[in-house]
């Protein structure tokens, strides 16, 4: 018998702080409210269901996979939102969002990351996971996700004076 | 080169302070979005097992109620994350902290400690309570506030008169004490017996229904 999943709240309790840290990184501290309650209500239906020996293992891993691909959602949402702009300005950075800016330069600059790169830097240092489970949350190989990462990195060097 | 990888030092330091200790500002801000989601959990029924610690003359009780009623109910000492863990393992583990579905079994035991309330009318989930036990919690169950039985009696209106040890152990596991009142089954010739909350408690709840009046102390 595998190891039994905890209470769903202690799962919440555990685990809440990073998934807010990577929405309002990723979505924008207007949006991250909704995106965390989709992404644990998501968490909470799949829980009982949990069967995959990974899945139970690092339940970190796999809550934040549902909290990348709901960050998605959220910028294409705002991309479709975004349409009727006529800045083409606008119009090309329609990924990027309008947003109040963040808690300090660094994490604005992440949040200004192409998504696949925001996602794997913020997975990479704010959630710590090994490469090859920010693989699976983008859902890309191994080799790709340290390419993102590496490149994501490059683009802050860019930004932001260390 | 060093220069470059320094600032990349910098850089990944600053990244992973933001996840190891985020501001307070944002935990606060986390802690406030999972209090939301817990509400919204609890008003849609989604959670099949909600807990809430309720005030007690003894202690914050934990109880824990499903869509049918109250299903546990646990005293101070017992290890909450070990009760918790127990629901999560026996019923399900889609369960999260939401007093609003514990506002019955709130109201009735405040009401039942302050001596208003003489029984109860909330419904229970028998769900963690098994056959043989169910016949014993259930004459307990019957037996009218003020009034006591023992273990014998109890057995016997089980339908197992031989099986009052068996009684006995049904009591001592009983899920939902206060509420099925096992306190009220006392030993042969009136000593109170063991209570899985300890005897004070037991002489107590007896004293609060007015069940020890005229009978020996101990």
């Amino acid at each position: 018998m595998s190891e039994a999943l905890p209470p769903f709240q202690r799962f919440l309790d555990a685990h809440r702080d990073v998934v807010w840290r990577f929405l309002v990184s990723a979505v924008g501290p207007a949006e991250a409210d909704d995106c965390f309650q989709e992404t644990f209500i998501a968490a909470l239906r799949a829980y009982p269901r949990l069967r995959g020996a990974r899945e139970r293992h690092n339940l970190r891993a796999w809550v934040l996979t549902i909290a990348h691909r709901k960050s998605l959602d959220a910028h294409r949402a705002r991309a479709r939102r975004a349409l009727p702009v006529e800045d083409p300005v606008q119009l090309e950075r329609g990924a990027a969002p309008a947003r109040e800016p963040l808690d300090g330069e660094l994490w604005s600059a992440v949040g200004e990351l192409p998504a696949r790169q925001r996602s794997a830097v913020v997975l990479r240092y704010v959630a710590d996971l090994p490469h090859r489970d920010i693989a699976a949350a983008i859902g890309c190989s191994e080799e790709a996700a340290r390419r993102s990462l590496h490149e994501g990195l490059t683009k802050l060097r860019g930004t932001v004076r260390a | 080169m060093s220069n470059t990888t320094n600032a990349g030092d910098g850089l990944e330091t600053a990244l992973r302070r933001g996840g190891e200790k985020p501001e307070r500002a944002l935990r606060e801000q986390a802690s406030a979005a999972a209090r939301r989601l817990a509400a919204r959990i609890a008003g849609e029924g989604l959670a099949d097992v909600s807990y809430a610690w309720l005030d007690s003359p003894f202690g914050p009780l934990l109880a824990a109620s499903t869509r049918h009623g109250l299903v546990r109910l646990a005293f101070p000492e017992e290890d909450a994350d070990a009760v918790l863990a127990a629901l999560a393992r026996r019923l399900s583990p889609r369960i999260v902290e939401a007093g609003v579905a514990l506002e019955p079994a709130r109201r009735e035991l405040e009401e039942y400690f302050e001596g208003r309330r003489r029984s109860f009318e909330l419904a229970l989930d028998w769900a963690l309570i098994g056959a043989f036990a169910r016949r014993v919690l259930g004459v307990t169950y019957r037996i009218p506030y003020g009034g006591v039985l023992n273990y014998a009696q109890v057995a016997a209106g089980a339908g197992s008169p031989r099986a009052s040890r068996a009684a006995g152990n049904a009591l001592g596991a009983n899920p939902l004490p206060i509420v099925i009142p096992c306190h009220r089954v006392l030993r042969a010739g009136g000593a109170l017996g063991g209570y899985a909350g300890g005897p004070e408690r037991k002489r107590w709840l007896l004293e609060l229904e007015g069940a020890l009046q005229g009978r020996p102390g101990r």
